[in-house]
Formats: structure tokens, sequence, C-alpha cells
């Protein structure tokens, strides 16, 4: 079991024309997962990766039975793209686009809850059924089948827990990455629900990063609906406030969003806190034995 | 990115937003004419800065001057724009270093009656812009918020649609605010909200916004940011930023496509990443040592940028010891290698450099830098990294 992907899930490609959208289909591909197709307007019967292209996801999931879509789209356009998708169906929608314009996400994350799909990102690493499904960009050799789930809104430190994870023989039963903009589509909580029905799921890692308040919704939740051991990681404790780092989202405002706000939330809610980046899979384990 | 006041002021103008007359001088001469040209008894003259806390802020040069200051007079107006421009303002929001100021606003007196704050800002546990308004105008809205948050009134609005008049009206009611001033604030406040979505804000704040003794509401300050990801498609707002409000390296690391923070330490990052670079600052400063930038080479970083990034980072003289932390995804760690091989000729580094690779082509990028023979101190994971650079660093002090 995993959650939400899995070696039945059939993927297409929104932007498979494009350098990224190609080179990463190619590498979903790679990797095991069932790649079906992909979309790019105006190039609709021409073949890329070995796979048709369409014109209209509509088109694709018609001929294909596409459940799920990776969007590479330029970020001018994404937002069109990923309503595109939830408009014909598509349950799964990782949106690994960086850069999309804010305000264009408010309709975008109205639809895709209406909707009652799961959107995943944007600016994000994609997500992640070791042995079974790749959607994104992350790197396939690093995970193996296990029981830990990892929810981030970072990528490269997604890597980083999924290593120790790794390292440490534990192993991942599905791995998220939520994404790095101020609103992004699915949430830890989401997922939270989705890993607590889920048997192959031990144990929950949540990585974390200044601002916003997402760690500490999750927090609040996981106290009273969340009955598997969770530990956290929170990046940014030395970030000073009002500086971007990096990511849209991951700015301290009007002294929110700081990290000793979260770990202190998440601490109260009994999560075990990793208290460096390198002390994750150590953090997974205590979480673990502390249940035992 | 953020403006002047001066500009956010036009932007309102230009919106139908109701603003006191102002004029922008660059030198003392402009501001007594500016006075002049306004034609009343009284004016401001208020310091162009992107930092808040201005009139609370003084001038290194001149201790008893304030950000903000009421002039009676063409030759006080020239005075105190003397003792502005070219000088250094420190805020709360500045560092103690302060912020060059490069023009002032002359801008008209007006009647006071109340002082009211207002805020538009994206809410990101709903996905929506939400307008704040609170009747505690003219202090820092952030002490209000954490004092008496049950002075501060919200409504969230779709982008799409804009404000409704019946959420204004509540807004009113909650503020006090009836008669002509409400009618005043419909408008007011729609124009407020569409602007913010027309020019794909991530803040717009009037602090204070006054009401007049004749009930007209007006905007006495104006503080606009901008949501990067969307000046794509604003090219004449992009004229409005000004670079010489920014860090030097910062706007040279953006040119190159790269998203660097300035810090006080003095050990420089080189990450990819930007959760993986907050957290190798963090955990430099675990291990007892001070990171002296964030710096996020991105997913797809070429050599070219990274060789950049070095450039960057050696630029700040602070800086002792290097780390270099690639977990390759996207972004191979062979790229990498035959960066820091390419900078080193180019650049020549010379303080130590702790480098710790993984990921995509990780082999055969520690083959290249072994080859190179190049002085470096290898790190097997994200801890020993850390020590190691903190120890450098120490011992280079």
């Amino acid at each position: 079991m995993s959650i939400l992907v899995n070696k039945e899930t059939r993927v297409i490609t929104q932007g498979i024309t494009g350098s990224a959208g190609t080179f990463h289909t190619k590498g979903c591909a790679e990797y095991g997962t069932k790649m079906v197709g992909g979309v790019t307007p105006g190039k609709g019967g021409q073949t890329c990766c070995d796979l048709p292209v369409f014109d209209t996801v509509e088109e694709a999931v018609q001929h294909t039975g596409a459940n799920a879509s990776m969007i590479f789209v330029p970020p001018p356009f994404a937002a069109d793209a990923i309503l595109e998708a939830i408009d014909a169906g598509i349950q799964v929608i990782a949106a690994i686009t960086e850069g999309i314009p804010v305000l264009d996400m408010v309709e975008v994350y109205r639809q895709a809850r209406a909707s009652g799909c799961t959107l995943i990102g944007p600016n994000c690493p994609g997500i992640i059924t070791p042995g079974e499904c790749k959607i994104g960009i992350m790197p396939g050799y690093i995970h193996q089948p296990g029981k830990v789930g990892i929810i981030s809104r970072s990528g490269t430190l997604t890597y980083e827990a999924v290593w120790q994870t790794t390292k440490a023989g534990l192993g991942q039963s599905t791995c998220v990455g939520l994404g790095g903009d101020p609103i992004v589509g699915t949430s830890y909580i989401d997922l939270l629900r989705l890993f607590e029905e889920d048997p192959q799921t031990e144990v929950v890692l949540m990585i974390g990063e200044i601002g916003g308040t997402a760690e500490e919704e999750a927090a609040e939740f996981a106290k009273q609906n969340f009955s598997k051991p969770l530990a956290a990681f929170i990046a940014g404790a030395t970030a000073p406030p009002g500086k971007r780092m990096g990511h849209a989202g991951a700015i301290i405002s009007g002294g929110k969003g700081t990290a000793a706000e979260k770990k202190a939330a998440l601490q109260a809610a009994g999560v075990v806190i990793a208290e460096t980046p390198a002390d994750m899979g150590q953090a997974v384990q205590r979480a673990l034995a502390k249940t035992a | 990115m953020k403006i002047h006041e001066y500009q956010g002021k036009q932007l309102f103008r230009d919106a139908g937003i109701r603003v006191p007359d102002s004029i922008v001088a660059r030198t003392p001469d402009d501001a007594a004419q500016a006075f002049g040209q306004l034609g009343g008894d009284i004016a401001v003259v208020k310091a162009q800065v992107h930092a808040g806390g201005r009139g609370k802020g003084t001038f290194v040069e001149h201790p008893q001057q304030r950000g903000v200051q009421l002039v009676r007079s063409a030759e006080e107006a020239a005075e105190v724009a003397g003792r502005m421009l070219g000088n250094h303002l420190v805020t709360v929001q500045t560092g103690p270093e302060g912020a060059v100021v490069r023009q002032v606003l002359v801008e008209a007196g007006c009647d006071i009656d109340r002082e009211l704050y207002l805020g538009v800002v994206l809410d990101r546990a709903r996905a929506m812009p939400v307008l704040m308004v609170s009747s505690e105008g003219g202090v820092e809205i952030e002490k209000v918020a954490e004092e008496t948050p049950e002075k501060i009134y919200r409504e969230h609005f779709h982008p799409a649609v804009g404000l409704h008049s019946f959420q204004i009206r509540k807004l009113c009611k909650k503020l006090g605010v009836t008669g002509s001033t409400a009618r005043d604030a419909d408008q007011f406040m729609k124009r407020l909200c569409q602007l913010y979505a027309d020019l794909d804000c991530s803040l717009v704040e009037i602090n204070p916004l006054v009401i007049t003794k004749s009930g007209e509401m007006i905007a006495l300050d104006a503080k606009i940011n901008f949501d990067d990801n969307a000046l794509f498609r604003h090219p004449d707002l992009k004229e409005l930023q000004d670079l010489s409000e920014e860090e030097p390296a910062e706007v040279r690391a953006a040119q190159a496509g790269l998203s660097y923070v300035k810090l006080d330490g003095n050990i420089g990052c080189l990450v990819n990443g930007a959760g993986l670079a907050m957290a190798t600052m963090d955990i430099i400063k675990f291990y007892g040592g001070q990171p002296a930038n964030f710096l996020d080479v991105g997913g797809g970083a070429t050599t070219e940028q990274v060789v950049e990034a070095f450039h960057i980072i050696l630029s700040d003289p602070n800086v002792k010891a290097i780390l270099v932390n690639i977990f390759g995804g996207i972004a191979r760690c062979t790229t990498i290698a035959k960066a820091i091989i390419e900078a080193s000729q180019q650049v020549g580094i010379k303080v130590p450099l702790v480098v710790r690779l993984e990921g995509t082509e990780v082999e055969e990028g520690k083959k290249m830098l072994e080859e190179s023979g190049l002085p470096m101190i290898t790190a097997s994971d994200l801890a020993d990294a850390a020590r190691k650079v903190v120890e450098v660093a120490q011992q280079a002090t």
C-alpha cells in the first residue's frame, strides 16, 4: 500500500515537449512509472519520449485513460494548465512549475478543492511511491520501499531526508513535496489523513520551513486525529525576518511564521523534533522507539 | 519587489484613490520650491527609503533629525531636506548602518480627524487575499495584532471579483465610520482591493489611513510590494524598481538567476534548493558558526551560474570559509564539480573550502574534484560538513 499513486497510476505530462518536460518524462518512465502520454497545445499527433502527444488534456484522458498529470508548463500558462487537468477529471496533479503568480493560484486552489482532486505543488519536486511510481523530478535511486511517509515543503531537503531514512534501513511508503509557494494545493493535514489510513506507513516525517502557519495547523490536527508516530524538522531557524529565503512562501512577516513557533507547536503535539537537518533519520527512529 | 512611497502614491492617484498633493525633491532647493508650489502653511518632508519606521528613525549624520518632519516654511523645508538627502536613515527595519536617502517627498498637510490602519495581504491559510482594517492607525500593526487583536477587522475577497459593498459596510460599522465617509469608504476600499489584484501586489498598506475633518478618506502613506513572480506581466512596474535600495550582491545574484541573501556571519554557503540552503545555515549555527549568506543555486544550475555564485560569495570580505552542500537531483554533481574547478581557476578561492556532494552523478563529481588537485576538505555527510567548515572558519579568524 501507499497513498495517492502506485504502479497502476497512469500518468501524462503537460508540457511534455519542453526540455524539462521531456527530460523528466524519460526519468519517470525509466523509474518504472506508467507514463501514457503528454499534452502540448498545437503539437497533438506528434510523438515525444515514445509517447503520444495530445492538444488537450481531455483528449489525452480519452485515449490513454490517464488519471494523473505532471505539469512542466511555464509560469505564465501554468495556472491554466492545472485548471485544464482539473476540468478533465485528473485525480492526482503534480505541478512542478516554479514561479506561478500567487494570485493565479487563488482560483486554481478553489477549483481543485471543489473537484476533489489532489493538487500537489506548485513549485514542488512531486510525489513518489518508491519502487512503483515517480511523478516528479526527484532522483529515484535514493528511495527505497518502506515504512516512512514523508511530507515536505522543500525539494532538496526532502532528498536529504529520504537518503537518511534509506541509509537507516527504514525506507519510504510515499513521499510528497507540498511545494514552496504561498498557496499550494495540498496541506500537511490532507496527507496526514491519508497516511493515517495507509497500513504500510508506520511513521511520518514532516519537513517544514519558515513562513505561514501550515505546520502549526498540522500540529493542532495531529493531536486529535493522527495516531502514528510523527517526527519533524523545520528549516530556517537562522533566517532573518522580512527576507524571502528563496521560496516565495519562506518569509517571516509581522513576526509570524518563525521556526521557533513552529517547533514549539509541534512539540506540544508530541511530535519528535529533529534538531538539525542531519538528525532527520534519527528523529524518525526516536519517534518509532517512543511508541514501540 | 518593493517601491517607494512616492511611487505608490502615484499608483494610488492613477487608480482614483485619494492621496495628499505632494512633490518629489532631490535637492534642498527643490524641496523649498515644492513647499511654495503646494501653497499651504505647512507641509511634511518625508525621507524616501523602502524601510518602514521612518517617523521614529534617526539619521546617522544628524541624530536629532527624524525621517518624517512637519515644516512651516520653504526655508525650513530646505533645511530639513538638506539634513536628510545623501544621509543615512536608521529605522527598526534598516539595521545599524541605515539606508541612504536619495529623495524626499514634500507633501501638503491635512486636517486629521481620525487615523486608521488599512492593509491588503494574502491570507495563506484561506488561500485568498484579505483586507484588514483597524481603528488603531499610525502605530505598528504588528503591535496591535499582538496586544489587541480584537481591534483588527478582516474581510476576504476573490481577486477576480473584488470586495462587495456589504463587506465594506460591515467594516465601517465596526470602525464607527458613518455618513458621507462611509460612502467614500465604499469607493476607496473597492479601488484599493482592485489595485491589489490588478497589479499583482503581495502587500498594500496604508498606515495611517486618515479621515479628514471634512470627512474624506485619504491615504497618508502608501506601501506597496509586488509579487516577483508576476512582474513578467507588468513591465511598467518593473521600471519602478530602485536598485540602489537593494544589496548590490543580491542584485547581481538575481541577474544570474540565483537566490542570495546576505547575512552577517563569516561562512559562505553554496547550496542547491531553498529548503536545504536554509537548513545548511541552521546546521552551521548549530555547530557554533555563523553563516555569511543564504545562496540557492537552484535546481538546474549551470556551470556559469555556479561560478558566478562563487564570485558573489567571495565578494563579501567577511567570508573566511565556504561550505558547498549539494544534493544533486536535477542539478548534477558533475556540474558543480566542474564549476568549483573553473571558479578556483578564474577567481582563486583563497579561503578554505569544504565540499559535500550527494545525489545525481556523485561518484563522477567527486572523482573530478580529486583529480583536479585543488585544496579542499571533503565531507561525508551534512553534519560532518558543518563541523568541518565551522572549525576551519574559527581557525581563520
